[in-house]
């Protein structure tokens, strides 16, 4: 069982313990524990249970390649699970439990799985559940999903209380990783004078060096990275950032950075995470290396840890993994461990050396120190079932079918060699080289990620690259040829006892048989074991890709991070191929897991989307507004008075505008400013109607098509003077139109003089709509809107009541009508001006309903009800508002294809009920008989649908086969389930046809 | 009628580490047209007695000042009052031109940031180097998801526009960027 040694740890502060939770029950640990380090001191060494076969399992690594810690972390509000425990900086109050356990983590039911060993193999899901069908969703799935799985999700109605941040930065050079590698790098860079800035993703600066004893310029690690520190502290032109991963590497030089800001300390008022969205000319990637475990029977028992990992909870936390620690390693780094715990007082009975021979000076400084090293020899298998109680022995060579000896041991200290972290080099297509010295994949630096000038953007340094010696002098030069500065000899220099080359083992004893092959684990935290990977590829997955995805290799949260070269180098022995003639698979961002609130930031809330408001549109909540979303704009639907229900508010203030005097904003309409000596042309070429013949102080409503002559959108063009004309687009179409008409003016009518201004928030616009509206207006005063002065269709500017307006006698309602538009600023003074001088007439407002509900009645078709993008103003009844005397126009040629002159194509029709109640939107209209896929043939469908406040009955709209020829007809619409509703095909004018209304 | 006229957010105010305050009206005029024409720029400096900007940058005089904006605009800004009565004056004065003037006071919303963190708030924002941006810069570009312009008219101070109608996202977005203790330590 592990335990805190009573001296030592360089990361902690024993004058400041911290109490946290694990599993309900109360530890205590250190300032600058990790919460995995606090576990571990407690002789916590069960974290978990594992992902298929619930085997308990404990912490493995100290990194961020931890696959097996991972914790629910807080509660209620601030749950969030799977947290690597070993990333995880202890505070007081931390609250965590284990995962994937049931009912809990020291007695687990379903590790019933793990004793049928054939049970979840390679391939499982996919073979064992085909039959019979049915089964897979009522029997098999519930009760996979209640054994398998990672975490669990926080309750539904659970909110994050914390604020994420995003922020853009840019720099010369971005390295990332905070080890004596990346420090240097960024210093070399930055004395030559660039903008460098500096990520490393934990708490501390230099990472390995002052664990493994690395000396720099005769002095121990630490020292030189503090001098370097202060260094790059005393330069203006660099920025040191910690505990800020580097999540991804995109083209361009584009670059996530996921800083945990408070994570540490939730108590500090601050956002939790802030994403980095990075510009550099250039990246170093410092990334380091992570240590491989050895596959051996029982390698996922708690106890078994990377020799590497130990040294690290040793050094930095006074953590010693147990009392009698065995080393299994095939290279000369693990005697460091050895070494250290010995040191510590801590026992090593063995150091298991799969070389046949082991003499250099750290093998030998293990002798001195009277360990005792077995070469040529494995782990047979672990001893133990919740935790280690020893190991057997056997050679390397043999099946395993026998131990040669056995030692009694709580933990064991394991070393596959190392592989550089390559993720960011990869990440935008750099390429690998298998290294044949150091058994894994590096960079290779002639194949570097290409930025827009052709060249790399990306270097690596360090262990990164593959350098697991000596790094300062790679990391120099790498520093200085990042930013082209002229380059010199290293200023600083490491020594490192020399090591002998690693030996590949990827199976432990190399011929095991298949039973101790059903228990050597890959990827702890997917269950992938030898024997997976070697049926895989006896089943014919040749392919690394398909291999993992097959034997889910990898896919778990730490995406194969020690799983990764072990998976592939057994699977490459399967196949009787090199490791490089299979390859490896795709290294993704993100890094690890970043969180979804980094990647929301400020959308959330207030600032979710951009609501658009119109000057009134405080007003309109002041006043009972029933919001609608129109776009981002949101529109009153209706204006609710109290106790009032929604279709009553909408049909009185139907009724209100046809008998008194009405008001609708309309200031979200497009207003488009388009000018020029072209300007005519151009709209002529837009729209199917002439414009250019339109006369100033005129309007005309026009038709605007899509090249396959689609209708687009619509709205009612005014002529301000021989050059300028103001085009009013639908509210949806305004950003839409105006983008047309600059993609066509840019790219291709590039040489007409013709200035497109979107004015649409210049103006609010205000309808004033009634048989009262005349009248209202002139109470006001101030310009004369007479038939005579302001005929239909006609526009005047001036002052109303003091204000500045443009005025518009136009009308979508059939109503005597006016739409003035006002400057925004004035707008609301203006339309307290109107309700307070109509207040006597009963002036009301109305909203988008109401609106709908009068164009309706009038047979006015509305974009996007009436047009879907498949219909043509032709199928509308709108062929008088095509030109026939022009050339062209947009949309001209489509509408002569064959298709488009069907006569059999859906037209515009009026449809009123039998019954008169209200036909359901886009209700179709089914003929008897079944289409050759046993469908109702359909000879129709609705496109508006309400009920008629003016009419009192049920009013429609919709587009039927050859409809304005079968007038008078009645079709039958298919409603909810059978049922049928009648309807007749009518006029779609239903109210004052002839416009005596608005003509007044 | 300039007496009735009020501003998208008036009075608006936030202290964080840096002040967001909403600018009240101003006169701002869009002035579309070729800016190498010699009629344009004299008339530009009759008006307003500002010399043609350089690209992304705004010249000032008494009252007035010309930013560009793209390779054939520049924003006018003046007094709101003085705005109609500018609008006429270029009008004429470019009516031989192929130039388009049009009032857009209405339809924006100006903020002012000021305090030395200014970058750093807006840094959170837009995807622009505030590093290279000095006074008498301007910079069209967006915060989070609505367009911006954003002017550093003082040593300390920036003028940021956007449309009127996202007047309330763009205070909430900035009130955000600045709140206290999410000051990031990039800029400033």
């Amino acid at each position: 069982m592990s335990y805190r040694l009573a001296q030592g740890g360089r990361l902690i502060n024993r004058a400041a313990p911290q109490t946290f939770r694990f599993n309900g029950k109360s530890f205590t640990g250190f300032a600058g524990d990790t919460l995995a380090a606090g576990l571990l001191a407690n002789g916590q060494m069960l974290v978990g249970r594992s992902f298929k076969y619930h085997r308990p399992r404990g912490i493995v690594a100290s990194g961020a390649e931890e696959p097996n810690a991972l914790v629910g972390l807080g509660s209620g509000n601030s749950f969030e699970p799977n947290q690597r425990a070993t990333t995880t900086e202890l505070f007081e109050g931390l609250v965590a439990e284990s995962q994937n356990h049931w009912p809990s983590l020291d007695f687990d039911l379903l590790a019933v799985n793990n004793l049928v060993p054939q049970f979840l193999t390679a391939g499982f899901y996919y073979k064992t559940f085909l039959q019979p069908r049915a089964f897979w969703k009522h029997v098999y799935e519930p009760i996979i999903r209640r054994s398998a799985g990672l975490g669990k999700a926080p309750a539904p109605e659970a909110r994050d209380p914390n604020r994420y941040e995003q922020i853009y930065a840019f720099c010369d050079l971005l390295v990332i990783g905070g080890g004596i590698a990346g420090l240097q790098a960024a210093l070399s860079a930055a004395q030559a004078g660039a903008r460098v800035v500096l990520w490393e993703q934990t708490a501390h600066w230099g990472g390995r060096a002052p664990v493994d004893g690395v000396e720099i310029d005769g002095a121990p690690a630490q020292n030189w990275i503090e001098t370097t520190l202060a260094k790059l502290a005393a330069l203006p032109n660099v920025q040191l950032r910690l505990r800020c991963m580097g999540a991804g590497v995109h083209d361009h030089g584009y670059v996530l950075g996921y800083e945990r800001v408070t994570d540490h300390a939730p108590d500090l008022d601050a956002p939790r995470h802030r994403l980095w969205r990075m510009r550099a000319r250039r990246i170093i990637t410092a990334t380091g290396a992570i240590e491989r475990p050895l596959s051996f029977a029982g390698n996922d028992l708690p106890g078994v840890m990377l020799a590497s990992a130990m040294r690290d909870y040793l050094v930095n936390y006074a953590i010693a993994p147990g009392r009698e620690v065995v080393v299994v390693t095939n290279n000369d780094d693990a005697y460091r461990s050895a070494i250290a715990l010995r040191k510590a007082g801590i026992g090593v009975p063995a150091v298991i050396d799969a070389r046949a021979h082991a003499t250099g000076p750290l093998p030998e400084a293990a002798r001195a120190l009277g360990i005792r090293v077995l070469t040529g020899k494995g782990i047979r298998k672990v001893k133990g079932r919740k935790c280690v109680t020893g190991v057997e022995v056997c050679r390397i060579d043999s099946k395993g079918t026998a131990y040669t000896d056995t030692f009694s041991c709580d933990a064991v200290a394991m070393s596959g060699g190392w592989s550089p972290v390559v993720h960011l080099w990869s990440h935008c297509g750099g390429k690998l080289l298998w290294d044949d010295r150091g058994h894994f994949f590096r960079p290779d630096p002639s194949r570097p990620p290409l930025g827009a000038d052709g060249a790399g953007f990306v270097q690596v340094c360090g262990a990164a690259n593959g350098d697991l010696g000596a790094v300062l002098e790679g990391a120099h030069g790498a520093g200085q040829k990042a930013v082209s500065a002229p380059l010199t000899p290293a200023p600083a220099q490491e020594k490192l006892e020399s090591e002998a080359p690693m030996e590949p083992v990827w199976i432990m004893p190399r011929r095991a048989e298949y039973d101790l092959r059903t228990k050597m684990w890959l990827d702890f935290q997917n269950d992938v074991k030898v024997a997976d990977v070697q049926l895989a590829a006896r089943e014919g997955y040749h392919s690394v890709e398909h291999t993992k995805r097959y034997t889910t290799l990898g896919m778990a949260t730490d995406q194969g991070k020690l799983s990764n070269i072990n998976g592939l180098a057994v699977l490459s022995d399967a196949l009787g191929q090199p490791i490089p003639a299979t390859g490896t698979t795709t290294f993704r961002p993100p890094y690890t897991p970043i969180s979804l609130g980094a990647i929301g930031a400020e959308a959330r809330g207030a600032t979710f989307q951009p609501l658009r408001k119109t000057p009134l549109m405080d007003w309109h909540a002041a006043h009972g507004a029933d919001w609608e979303p129109v776009g981002q704009w949101r529109r009153p639907y209706t204006y609710l008075r109290p106790g009032e229900k929604r279709h009553d508010a909408v049909n009185r203030e139907v009724r209100n505008a046809r008998e008194n005097v009405a008001l609708l904003d309309a200031s979200t309409l497009g207003k488009l400013l388009v000018r020029g000596p072209d300007a005519g042309k151009f709209l002529d070429m837009l729209y199917t109607n002439m414009m250019s013949s339109l006369k100033p102080g005129a309007c005309r409503y026009g038709l605007m098509c899509t090249e396959n002559g689609f209708l687009m959108d619509d709205g009612v063009v005014a002529r301000l003077d021989e050059q300028s004309f103001l085009v009013h687009t639908t509210s949806g179409g305004a950003d839409h139109v105006h983008g047309w008409m600059e993609d066509w003016l840019q790219c291709e009518w590039w040489d007409w003089k013709v200035h497109v201004v979107n004015l649409t928030e210049q103006f609010a616009q205000i309808a004033v709509v009634g048989p009262k509206a005349r009248v209202l207006l002139e109470r006001l005063g101030g310009m004369d809107l007479g038939a005579q002065a302001l005929p239909f269709m006609g526009w005047r500017e001036g002052k109303i009541g003091g204000f500045d307006a443009r005025v518009f006698r136009i009308s979508f309602s059939g109503e005597l009508s006016f739409e003035i538009a006002i400057p925004a600023s004035q707008a609301r003074a203006f339309w307290d001006r109107l309700m307070a001088e109509g207040a006597d007439m009963g002036i009301m407002p109305y909203g988008t309903e109401a609106l709908h509900i009068l164009r309706a009645e009038k047979g006015f078709i509305m974009i996007g009800d009436e047009t879907d993008g498949t219909v043509i103003p032709q199928d509308l009844g709108l062929n008088w508002a095509i030109s026939k005397k022009k050339d062209d126009f947009l949309g001209k040629r489509g509408m002569e294809r064959s298709a488009m002159q069907n006569p059999l194509r859906w037209q515009l029709v009026g449809l009123e009920t039998v019954d008169g109640s209200v036909l359901p939107h886009g209700a179709l209209a089914v003929k008897a008989g079944l289409n050759a896929n046993k469908q109702a043939i359909t000879e129709g469908r609705v496109t508006s649908s309400y009920f008629s406040a003016t009419l009192g009955r049920g009013i429609a709209l919709g587009l039927v086969e050859r409809g304005p020829a079968r007038m008078g007809e009645v079709l039958s619409f298919a409603g909810e389930g059978k049922t049928r509703i009648t309807a007749r095909i009518v006029d779609p004018v239903f109210y004052d046809k002839d416009g005596a209304k608005q003509n007044v | 009628m300039s007496d009735l006229a009020t501003s998208a957010l008036p009075g608006a105010e936030f202290s964080g580490f840096v002040q967001v305050r909403e600018a009240g009206l101003h006169g701002m005029i869009t002035l579309r047209g070729d800016l190498a024409s010699g009629t344009l720029a004299a008339a530009l400096h009759n008006a307003t007695g500002c010399a043609l900007p350089a690209q992304r940058k705004v010249t000032r005089a008494e009252g007035f000042a010309l930013a560009w904006m793209s390779p054939d605009e520049v924003l006018i800004l003046c007094p709101y009052a003085q705005a109609p009565a500018l609008v006429a004056t270029l009008a004429q004065a470019l009516a031989g031109e192929f130039a388009t003037v049009a009032n857009v006071s209405d339809a924006r919303a100006v903020f002012t940031l000021s305090g030395p963190g200014w970058r750093d708030a807006l840094a959170k924002l837009c995807p622009v180097d505030f590093g290279a941006m000095a006074e008498g810069d301007i910079r069209r570009t967006r915060a989070a998801q609505v367009a911006a312009a954003i002017w550093v008219s003082g040593p300390q101070e920036v003028h940021l526009v956007c449309f009127r109608s996202v007047a309330g996202y763009m205070f909430d977005l900035l009130s955000t960027a600045a709140a206290p203790g999410s000051e990031p330590g990039l800029y400033a």
